[in-house]
């Protein structure tokens, strides 16, 4: 049997269910992004660590050309290395029977004997390649299930421009393509990039590298400086063609996963507290609201001999009451999205398994956050309950005061009707109400427009980095450096308009104490297909004597422009040489440097060698164009720009556009519960005021008008500040998923203002008619004959 | 007769009152609520409080019953002075000793009658039923209605039987009927003198209506926050008997 006040509570929250529920749902909400996010982030956590350790990916890896196989002991050498694992591996061109366009892949070697001592494979069906047939080979699973390949079936590789039938014995998941990243795309798209793992000897065989390696992969031993590691091996490896180790966390899966867990952290971290405080204010409106009506109540259980601890304790449980319903709601919305968002994340992550659990400290942590906001919000009116004395409480409340102020001075009553005239009042009489009030529907504004403005973000970003920067029909790389002479059989092509050099040169990009490894790129004098460009998408002139930084890199390097940053070429003969900084270009993905092409070339001092080239094609031979380069000698793959804007528009669509719509919900939520309790609070404070009126006579319109005036005010008052916060709230965003992998314009159109503030205007005008409809059912003689 | 000033085992005082004063200051302005009371009031006495509005009423009886606090001078229930007390004790002393009426029923909407007098029984040490008290006031077969569905005096009745369920030591009540009609008030003052001649308990009543002095052992009269005069009833009448 609960206690006669638990029952009083229980009761006066019944009463008040309108309410509760909204604040309930607000809470909800913020509860519900942190444990989705959390979970999430957990769950993804846990599993890359289990998977990470179990199939012991690889700490340090090095590319480099060709380095014979006793050079491995050399390697292990080196103070902190735990294992070494050598490897062939390379750019593959693969056709699937019954796919008509050739797919980007990659082979790479695998011990005949079983399983490498370093980035093993999660064997998911059929068996591992038995060293008798060269031809057998693995297959990494998503690619396979998505282009419909089984064990048994067949597949061609074109490896270093030899053509080579290959049978599938097994599918597998690798820690090194939890991420499965095509070259050229920005988003993994299962089908158009394919791994395959070959028998040693048969990977050497195809490479030309028999007896020899072209990868390797470390595991450090505990506590070993990774960075002092790789300068060793960057030393050992300069003779053999290494174009620079690098640890994990520059790993590209590892890195796109670390990043998208960053984005996690990010929702996790910005948008709970928002929902939290604006549920800490409704809870101390209607908290406060209550206090002030039970003040004789409070002051009759004092009397009765119930403590002041006893009396602060059982408002602290309306509070506990009503944040606990929506942390109870939110949670389990929040664990249910975060098994949705965690399946949906399978679909770019590639685990062996997905453990996705949801772990009692984030749900305890929810609560105890929730809780604290709660309490916090509402610890000065639950102190007035404690601190009223027993005697005053007995006391009939004073009436309101109110002062002939600003609005007297500023002349208002000569030009407002008495009508207007009591709005103005009240909304003076109560300024941290009415301003916070204000804050609240502010923030439901300022959720939407940084909500809403992701879309046009990444529009831009498309627009800038595929249309404006990126012009060309297809890219195409080549297997190893080639003549510029290969430019002219390119352009020979029937249907090939244009076609620009490319030619990217690892390096080393020193400034100061900060260094970053990238990939310069020689951009051709006339930049038709390929420049670089400004944040509006004006081209920028090309580089000239200098060099060209990304502004992301030229931040991290510290450079602007002026400063000549030190190139260290990690190839060929390895030039290093101070370049002067000429042009900070914007970009929004990845990290990146460009060179006037000649100059790279002249820089490198052994040619024009061309590592890839730029096409322009006319648009109705592009797929014989596509073939046609295929099928030629030295070309490692063809990226067509339409496949690549193409998976990410749907990837964007699909989960952009999902998480969008989320929130735009959750900031309806916040901006029916702010009008809603804010009207609430005002009827109900002002209920016999307002039924006297309807008794002098005042029509239910004049009456609503009083009322629901002041919040239209408020309303109106908030949809420019919620711009304003809004537009912070979206540089929040740009500055929590700014990372080296990818970054956000901050863009936001006057359509996203609009709609923003359409959305809550809405959620106001259906939160007032609610109100509305309650005081036309006013009933005036039991309002007046009651006592407060 | 004269009665001892101390209290005497024949005679104990239940309350002791010396130079009590109370002023209240709000802003500028200083009301002197209270100027000196100089009181005793002895175990078991029914006693009348009478006086024009203002005159200090209600304040004695809030610091007496531990409500509000007294600016200087002493008061005593009992052995325990109460203008000692801090504010854990006061608690204490209300919880454990007194009950509380007043003008305006005060009982909770959200609760029914017999939820309103738990409230009570709940945190008392040795307290009746919260049924039987219902039904020592006459209000058996009202007891799960809430206030709104009952009438003036039967709320009344109803803190009648929450202040006296505890079995308080001392019964406040500050014009009971002041919001009743004189018919109805009747009945909440026999309910009153039944329950404390029943228990036996100490009771101070504050009203406006003189007549009802006769149902006093003691009459305190008030003017000015001080206390006028103090006369005493050979018997205390029914106050069915009394015509007002
Ligand atoms: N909290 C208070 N603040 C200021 N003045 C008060 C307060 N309570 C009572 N008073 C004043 O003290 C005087 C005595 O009040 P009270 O004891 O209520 O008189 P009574 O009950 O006899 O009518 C009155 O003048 C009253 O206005
Ligand atoms: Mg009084």
């Amino acid at each position: 049997m609960p206690s006669v006040l638990d029952r009083k509570l229980l009761r006066d929250i019944r009463a008040i269910r309108g309410q509760a529920l909204a604040i309930a749902l607000v809470i909800a909400a913020g509860v519900a992004l942190f444990v989705m996010a959390l979970g999430t982030l957990r769950a993804l956590e846990g599993t890359l660590e289990a998977y990470y350790a179990e199939y012991r990916f690889a700490d340090v890896f090095a590319p480099l050309v060709r380095a014979p196989d006793r050079l491995a002991r050399d390697i292990a050498a080196i103070p902190g290395v735990a294992v070494v694992q050598t490897r062939v591996s390379g750019p593959a061109t693969l056709t699937v029977p019954g796919r008509p366009a050739p797919i980007a892949g990659r082979v790479t070697s695998v011990p005949v004997s079983g399983q490498p001592d370093l980035n093993r494979l999660y064997l998911a069906s059929g068996r591992w390649p038995s060293a008798d047939n060269p031809d057998e080979v693995l297959v990494d699973q998503p690619f396979a299930r998505a282009v419909g390949l089984r064990p048994g079936d067949g597949l061609t590789a074109i490896v270093d421009g030899k053509r080579r039938r290959l049978r599938i014995v097994g599918l597998a998941l690798s820690p090194e393509y939890i991420y499965a990243l095509a070259p050229g795309q920005l988003v993994p798209d299962a089908g158009s990039f394919g791994v395959v793992w070959m028998g040693r000897k048969a990977a050497a065989a195809a490479f030309d590298l028999e007896g020899a390696f072209n990868d390797v992969a470390l595991r450090t031993a505990r506590g070993a400086r990774v960075e002092s590691m790789i300068a060793r091996l960057d030393d050992l490896l300069a003779r053999y063609g290494g174009t620079g180790a690098y640890a994990r966390k520059d790993h590209s899966s590892h890195a796109f996963i670390r990043n998208e867990l960053d984005g996690l952290v990010a929702t996790g971290s910005v948008a709970p507290p928002i929902f939290l405080a604006v549920a800490a204010f409704l809870l101390n409106m209607v908290v406060a609201r209550t206090i002030d009506r039970e003040r004789q109540q409070i002051g009759l259980l004092k009397a009765f001999g119930y403590t002041d601890i006893a009396v602060g304790w059982h408002y602290v449980k309306l509070v506990i009451a009503l944040t606990l319903a929506g942390v109870a709601l939110g949670e389990v919305v929040g664990a249910w999205l975060g098994k949705e968002l965690a399946e949906l994340y399978t679909e770019y992550f590639h685990f062996p398994i997905l453990r996705y659990e949801l772990t009692a400290d984030v749900l305890v942590g929810a609560a105890a956050v929730s809780l604290l906001a709660g309490l916090l919000g509402t610890a000065f009116s639950v102190r007035r309950a404690v601190k009223l004395p027993p005697a005053v409480a007995m006391r009939p409340p004073e009436p309101p005061r109110y002062h002939r102020g600003l609005l007297d001075r500023l002349r208002i009553n000569a030009l407002a009707d008495p009508a207007t005239r009591m709005v103005l009042r009240n909304l003076v009489r109560r300024p941290l109400r009415a301003g916070l009030t204000t804050l609240g529907l502010a923030t439901a504004v300022a959720l939407l427009v940084g909500s809403l403005f992701m879309r046009e973000s990444i529009q831009r970003l498309i627009d800038i980095e595929l249309t404006l920067a990126q012009r060309q029909d297809l890219f195409v790389t080549f297997t190893d450096a080639t003549e510029p002479a290969a430019m002219h059989e390119l352009r020979a092509l029937p249907g090939v308009l244009r076609v620009q050099p490319v030619r990217t040169v690892p390096a080393k990009l020193r400034f100061g104490p900060v260094e970053r490894r990238v990939s310069v790129q020689g951009l051709s004098q006339d930049g038709a297909l390929h420049r670089v460009v400004t944040s509006d998408g004006r081209p920028l002139p090309p580089p000239g004597v200098g060099i060209a930084l990304s502004d992301k890199l030229a931040r991290i390097l510290g450079a602007g422009r002026g400063d000549s940053v030190t190139v260290a070429v990690l190839e060929g003969r390895r030039p290093v040489r101070r370049i002067p900084v000429t042009v900070v270009a914007q970009q929004y993905v990845g990290l990146a440097a460009y060179m006037d092409l000649d100059r790279l070339n002249r820089l490198m001092g052994e040619g024009a060698n061309l590592s890839g080239a730029d096409l322009q094609v006319d648009a109705r031979r592009l797929e014989e164009v596509y073939d046609a380069l295929l099928e030629r000698p030295r070309v490692a793959g063809v990226t067509r720009r339409s496949e690549v804007l193409g998976g990410l528009r749907r990837t964007l669509d699909r989960n952009l556009m999902l998480m969008i719509l989320f929130f735009v919900g959750f900031a309806g939520v916040i901006a029916i519960g702010v009008v809603y309790n804010s009207a609430h609070v005002a009827l109900a404070e002002r209920t016999r005021e307002l039924a006297s009126l309807r008794v002098l006579g005042f029509t239910r319109g004049e009456v609503s008008y009083i009322l629901l005036g002041e919040l239209a005010v408020l309303t109106l008052a908030a949809l420019p500040l919620g711009c304003i916060l809004g537009h912070g709230l979206a540089w929040a965003m740009v500055r929590a998923y700014d990372t080296e992998l990818f970054r956000m314009p901050l863009v936001i159109e006057a359509d996203t203002y609009a709609w923003s503030m359409l959305t809550v205007l809405l959620a106001a005008i259906a939160s007032g008619w609610l109100v509305r409809r309650r005081i036309d059912h006013l009933d005036l003689i039991a309002v007046l004959k009651s006592r407060e | 007769m004269p009665m001892p000033v101390e209290g005497t085992p024949e005679f104990p005082m239940i309350f002791r009152t010396r130079d009590l004063t109370k002023v209240y200051r709000t802003g500028e302005t200083e009301v002197h609520a209270l100027r000196g009371v100089d009181l005793n009031v002895a175990e078991g006495t029914m006693a009348v409080l009478l006086g024009p509005s203002g005159s200090g009423k209600s304040t004695l009886l809030n610091i007496l019953g531990g409500l509000d606090t007294a600016t200087s001078g002493r008061a005593f229930f009992r052995q325990r002075e109460i203008t000692a007390m801090a504010e854990a004790d006061l608690t204490r002393y209300r919880r454990e000793m007194v009950g509380f009426v007043f003008q305006f029923y005060n009982l909770m909407p959200s609760l029914t009658a017999r939820e309103n007098v738990d409230l009570v029984t709940e945190i008392a040490s040795r307290p009746m039923a919260s049924d039987a008290a219902l039904e020592l006031v006459g209000l058996g077969a009202r007891m799960d209605h809430f206030p709104a569905q009952l009438s003036g005096g039967e709320q009344q009745r109803v803190a009648i039987a929450r202040a006296i369920a505890k079995q308080p030591d001392v019964l406040l009540c500050d014009e009971p009927t002041g919001a009743l009609d004189s018919a109805t008030g009747v009945v909440v003052l026999e309910a009153l003198d039944t329950v404390t001649r029943e228990l036996g308990t100490t009771a101070m009543l504050i009203t406006h209506n003189a007549v009802l002095a006769e149902m006093a052992d003691m009459v305190i009269r008030f003017a000015d926050g001080r206390v006028q005069e103090v006369t005493r009833n050979a018997t205390r009448r029914r106050p069915r008997e009394l015509s007002w």
